[in-house]
């Protein structure tokens, strides 16, 4: 396994410190599923979201001349993305079959990512910059689900991250330069997973 | 939706075997993915009881990968598909 690729640019670990207490979680509750963000957590999750959205926009594959297939959403697009981190959120859907791959490829990848950057959206809109109390329907917090599942692909494949994940960040330190990323993604787990226990 | 069933008696496969061999949706295991979320989609997808939805979860995680469906070949791309939204690593075979 190679090293893992250090925090994109406009990730400074210093400005993304968590802040001590609280830390936010999801409720359910009679009123719906609901957490309390503070201002940096929401600032955080808005930031990494925007980035995942970016990347996932990014050359989108242009539609081929064929105004039908443009419609439908087929793609000239047919090959694994060469970022490590998109061909994670968007990966092969065969596996021994390169011309199938391709060609499951060019009939999902467009609407794949599309729907990626309608549940980041959505997820952006529930989520005010200040933070605060927030309370999501269901299909919002199913949004929010996808969503952050998506930020913690991409910064699980930033980190190399590894069914060891609790060694890993043991072993990283206030020094490393992973540390700041690394302590989020953790976060975010425990936050994702206290979303699929509300919504269970 | 239908899934035809997974496990099927030799007589049956093959039978299956001369006509048309099924197609699977695979999921394969990944460090990222919460188990919990892992039956969740598996519940939420193709509506099976959180019993069966933890054991396919389980086998993912410990068998590195678990046949989640079976049936047609549109079927299973479009599983794939839907899995690929919840960012679950899924991969369309032929039954061999």
């Amino acid at each position: 396994m190679s090293e893992p690729s250090p925090p994109p640019e406009p990730v400074d670990p210093d400005d993304m410190a968590l802040p001590e207490q609280p830390i936010a979680v999801f409720r359910a509750t009679s009123r719906g599923i609901t957490a309390r963000f503070a201002r940096p957590e929401a600032a955080i999750i808005r930031e990494l979201v925007a980035q995942v959205v970016e990347l996932v926009a990014a050359d989108m594959p242009t539609a081929g001349t064929d105004d039908l297939a443009a419609l439908v959403g087929i793609s000239d697009s047919a090959e694994e993305p060469d970022d490590p981190v998109l061909a994670r959120l968007l990966p092969d859907g065969y596996r021994d079959d390169p011309d199938a791959a391709r060609e499951f490829r060019r009939f999902t990848e467009s609407s794949l990512r599309s729907a990626k950057v309608e549940s980041a959206q959505m997820l952006l809109e529930t989520l005010p910059a200040g933070g605060g109390r927030i309370r999501l329907r269901a299909d919002q917090a199913e949004a929010w689900l996808r969503s952050l599942n998506d930020v913690r692909l991409a910064m699980g494949v930033r980190l190399g991250v590894t069914e060891d994940f609790h060694e890993l960040i043991q072993d990283i330190g206030p020094d490393d330069a992973r540390y700041g990323y690394a302590h989020i993604y953790d976060w975010l787990s425990i936050l994702q997973a206290s979303l699929v226990e509300a919504l269970s | 939706m239908s899934v035809a069933p997974v496990e099927i008696t030799r007589a049956e496969a093959d039978e299956e075997a001369l006509v048309d061999k099924p197609w699977l949706t695979i999921v394969w295991n990944d460090p990222v993915n919460l188990m919990d979320y892992v039956t969740y989609v598996f519940q939420r997808v193709f509506g099976y009881p959180k019993p069966k939805a933890e054991r396919l979860m389980l086998d993912v995680h410990h068998k590195g990968k678990a046949v989640v469906a079976a049936g047609a070949r549109e079927a299973m791309e479009r599983n794939a598909e839907t899995l690929h939204g919840y960012g679950l690593w899924a991969t369309v075979s032929h039954d061999t």
